[in-house]
């Protein structure tokens, strides 16, 4: 499926560098951002909040049979992160021949996510790396 | 006088033997060994190109500084393998290390030597005051046509470098630069081609060598020093044994050289070569020591500096994992079949 | 408020209908239901179409005034409901509030999809649009993978082992053998499904609900009308629909559906029941994992405590407590917009007696439940006999 590009531009900060927001009220913090605070469930000053991509494998499982766009990546890992900062984000753990399990430290790498194509876009994004 | 202020590298983590390309060719592979002095290159993952590698490497290197990244006003990413032909890997660095937009940024070609035309340039700018610190990376996902000689050590790989001149900062001082250019038809790709195509032995004498030579001999004399003034040095290396001939006729040592001679074990990284080379030698360098660079890229030009360790550079050791170390750590070996899928090199359509 | 009552029940042989188009399977669906309830197109005064997703599977969008007009309906009010994988569920809910408001009295809820028009890989594409696309589907997560993930928190957190599902799909195609309607109509032995390709480990295949057409529809009316329609007609005892985040990893919890628990409590709240007085239960098994969850969320069983309850039979056909009587997601089939739906037609059949060789023998009290992408829509419904 071939995306606009503006869709994938508008995510560019959170994508590349887990950019998501915080609540100055409550200080809850969002990865990704939300458009309003879920704790406080009503309109409040949200900060940006960079995410230093540390974190841990809360859960995860290997993708064997994977949707069209992602074919010729499979099989890859892809898990549940638990921030340090707190937050839980989904994404790809970089299979580097060691087992993963849950508990696995991880950390943000910069990595291809999706090419469009020989002549479409290529997205690039945050994927975890085993440390 | 502008220096390095900080450094990064960053290669993928698997390899392919010597063996196992020669295996599909019917090649000798001890000969090949022997020959280019190389046993195995780095391969990138389906998952990255000189973009990615370039911007790992940035942010090792802004880590090593410990500068904040919004203080850098230059970017330039030299490369030979930019992803795109038309939109600049340089801006999609300084969005993924967070520099701030107001930014200068490029992408440069000069085949292997675009990343140290990338230091000038940031060279040119902090000793004008125009920026306080300019990031200049060499980083490249090279190609080798299946069969083709080059495809035993065409690799993967990538160097950044921050350039800064303020005190205490300044991990190295540049002493000195100077180039040699001419126009020498060694080894082209032209748009739109996937594999480059070169002059086979025509890439020696009349090419590397004599563009390392010239620009060296020039530093040299501009600088009024000699080969044994230099602790260390580093020279392009194509493959392994290349760097080792020029460095002998210029009357430098086997033990100048070898703290840089990365190419035996991950392959020729093109534009992040000699930077790479550069980083593993600051690795162990003291203050005091003086390093030679000489860079090489085809069609053809050279880039050399003289370089001296400064006391900074202590502080900086430990920020992040050195070059020796990342080489060894983590390694996955992979068939010819899977380097194939790496590269896009299997037809699906 | 006014009591609802299922009045007509119809149902489409599910599986890969290739003969069968999406027009085809709603009119067979709806007719059916319509003439099990001794009705004609004049007597209905509202209809309800839940799909998930049939402009991607076939391009056809505007489905619920394609099925009056496929009728030959009069210009009645039709509804399309859409809620992921409860779409059905979902539309018989709505159904539900249409007529217990008084608002309109006789009330036909379908549910319908159409999944072979497309490619499998298509298909899965369509049905990651229940997950975040952003957050989820773009990162190369797929359905299964979000169940998976769910299964090895499960067994991490409870011990679950991979038999243990293994014997979720087999009950589930053991009952799916006796029924008529269902997609597969095969025995299955563990060593089966733990032999089947893994698809996203720990899932494996026959882990998995399939790709399936079918549709299925019900016809609601006021319970005081219904009496007069309808010797048997089946009350509905409670109906109630929660949400939670769309990401998994925003859930509280990965090893359960908070929506499905909220959702299971308020029912029983409702209807003044507990699990206990449940005879019945069609679960969403989309995965193996999902009943076991399915069955800790409804409060069936201590979290933790289900997967061996299961494994041990106590959920089989005619047991402790009959789970999935029509082979379920897993045996029976899910075309998505369906199911919620078929769910509704299977506890009918069985609190009227009418579900044969799967026939529950004590069968008063039945209850379904049919949750939208990862846990990010529960609904469940009560029912109950009125004689």
């Amino acid at each position: 499926m071939e995306r606009s590009s503006a869709r994938l531009w508008r995510k560019i900060r959170a994508r590349y560098n887990l950019v998501g927001n915080e609540c100055q009220s409550c200080k809850s913090e969002y990865f990704p951002p939300r458009p309003i605070c879920k704790k406080c469930g009503k309109k409040t000053e949200m900060a940006v909040k960079k995410f230093a991509g540390n974190g841990e494998v809360y859960s995860f499982t290997k993708i064997r049979v994977p949707p069209d766009t992602f074919r010729e990546e499979a099989p890859y890992y892809v898990g549940v992160i638990k921030l340090e900062e707190g937050p839980m984000v989904e994404g790809h753990i970089l299979d580097d021949g060691r087992e993963i399990k849950i508990g696995t430290k991880v950390r943000a790498a910069f990595r291809r996510m999706y090419v469009e194509g020989d002549e479409g876009l290529i997205h690039y994004q945050f994927k975890f790396e085993p440390i | 006088m502008a220096g390095i202020v900080g450094y990064g590298v960053h290669f993928p983590i698997y390899r392919i033997r010597v063996e196992e390309i020669a295996k599909v060719w019917n090649e000798d592979a001890e000969a090949i060994k022997n020959g280019l002095n190389i046993k195995e290159k780095t391969v990138p993952g389906r998952d990255e190109d000189a973009a990615t590698i370039a911007v790992e490497a940035a942010r090792r290197a802004v880590r090593h500084a410990g500068i904040n990244a919004k203080e850098i006003g230059a970017v330039y990413v030299g490369s030979e393998s930019h992803p795109y032909a038309v939109k600049p890997t340089a801006a999609t660095v300084i969005e993924a290390i967070d520099a701030g937009n107001n930014v200068m940024a490029a992408d440069l070609e000069f085949a292997c030597k675009a990343g140290t035309a990338g230091v000038q340039m940031a060279m040119g700018l902090v000793d004008s005051n125009m920026v306080k610190y300019g990031m200049a990376i060499g980083s490249d996902t090279s190609q080798g046509r299946p069969g083709d000689a080059l495809e035993y050590t065409a690799s993967a790989g990538g160097a950044a470098f921050i350039i800064g001149k303020e005190k205490g900062k300044v991990i190295a001082d540049i002493l000195k630069t100077v180039s040699y250019t001419t126009d020498t038809p060694d080894f082209w790709r032209r748009e739109g081609a996937s594999f480059p195509s070169h002059g086979g032995r025509f890439t020696g004498e009349p090419a590397y060598f004599k563009h390392i030579t010239n620009a060296t001999k020039l530093l040299l004399e501009e600088t009024g020093m000699k080969p044994a003034d230099f602790t260390y040095a580093i020279f392009h290396q194509p493959n392994g044994k290349f760097p080792v001939n020029v460095s002998k006729q210029l009357g430098f040592t086997e033990k100048q050289i070898e703290h840089g001679l990365l190419t035996p074990i991950i392959g020729n990284t093109y534009s992040g070569a000699s930077l790479l080379g550069l980083a593993a030698t600051l690795d162990v360098a003291k203050a005091g020591d003086r390093i030679l660079v000489t860079s090489f890229g085809s069609g053809a030009g050279s880039d050399s500096f003289a370089i001296e360790v400064t006391d900074s550079i202590e502080a900086a050791r430990g920020r992040t994992t050195k070059v020796k170390d990342l080489i060894g750590r983590n390694k996955v070996y992979i068939d010819y079949a899977t380097y194939l899928k790496n590269r896009d090199t299997i037809k699906m359509k | 408020m006014r009591d609802v009552a299922i009045v007509g029940v119809g149902l489409t042989k599910f599986g890969e209908r290739w003969e069968a188009g999406l027009k085809e399977l709603m009119s067979e669906a709806w007719l059916s239901a319509m003439e099990d309830a001794n009705i004609s197109r004049d007597d209905v005064d509202m209809l309800f179409a839940g799909t998930m997703a049939s402009g991607r599977f076939t391009g056809q969008e505007h489905v619920a005034a394609l099925i009056a007009d496929q009728l030959g309906f009069s210009n009645v009010p039709a509804v399309r409901v859409e809620n992921a994988c409860a779409s059905g569920g979902t539309a018989l809910r709505q159904g539900y509030i249409t007529v217990a408001s008084g608002i309109h009295d006789i009330v036909v809820v379908g549910g319908v999809e159409k999944m072979t028009d497309v490619t499998s890989a298509e298909a899965s594409t369509a049905l990651g649009g229940a997950g975040d696309q952003e957050w989820e589907l773009f990162q190369g997560i797929t359905f299964p993978g979000l169940y998976a993930m769910m299964a090895k928190r499960h067994m991490h957190d409870f011990g679950t082992t991979e038999e243990q599902m293994a014997a979720v799909s087999v009950k589930n195609h053991e009952n799916a053998t006796k029924n008529p309607y269902a997609q597969f109509r095969k025995k299955m032995t563990i060593s089966d499904i733990m032999e089947s390709k893994m698809v996203a480990d720990p899932l494996k295949l026959l882990d998995c609900s399939p790709l399936s057409d079918g549709a299925a529809a019900l016809v609601l009316a006021p319970l005081e009308i219904a009496r007069k329609l309808n010797d048997t007609p089946i009350k509905i005892l409670a109906s109630t629909h929660a949400t939670d985040t769309l990401r998994l990893a925003e859930r509280e919890t990965l090893t359960g559906v908070k929506a499905a628990r909220i959702a299971g409590e308020a029912a029983f709240r409702h209807a003044k029941l507990t699990p206990k007085d449940i005879n019945v239960a069609e679960v969403h098994d989309c995965f193996t994992i999902a009943e076991i969850m399915a069955m800790e969320d409804l409060g069936f069983y201590k979290k933790g405590e289900a997967a061996k309850a299961i494994a041990a039979g106590e959920t089989a056909l005619n047991s402790k407590l009959s789970v999935i009587t029509s082979g379920g997601l897993k045996g029976c089939g899910h075309p998505v917009g369906a199911t919620g739906v078929k769910q509704a037609v299977e506890i009918t059949w069985q609190l009227r007696g009418e579900a044969k060789d799967r026939q529950v023998t004590k069968a008063d009290i039945g209850l379904t439940h049919n949750v939208g992408g990862s846990g990010s829509t529960a609904v469940v419904h009560i029912f109950g006999r009125t004689n």
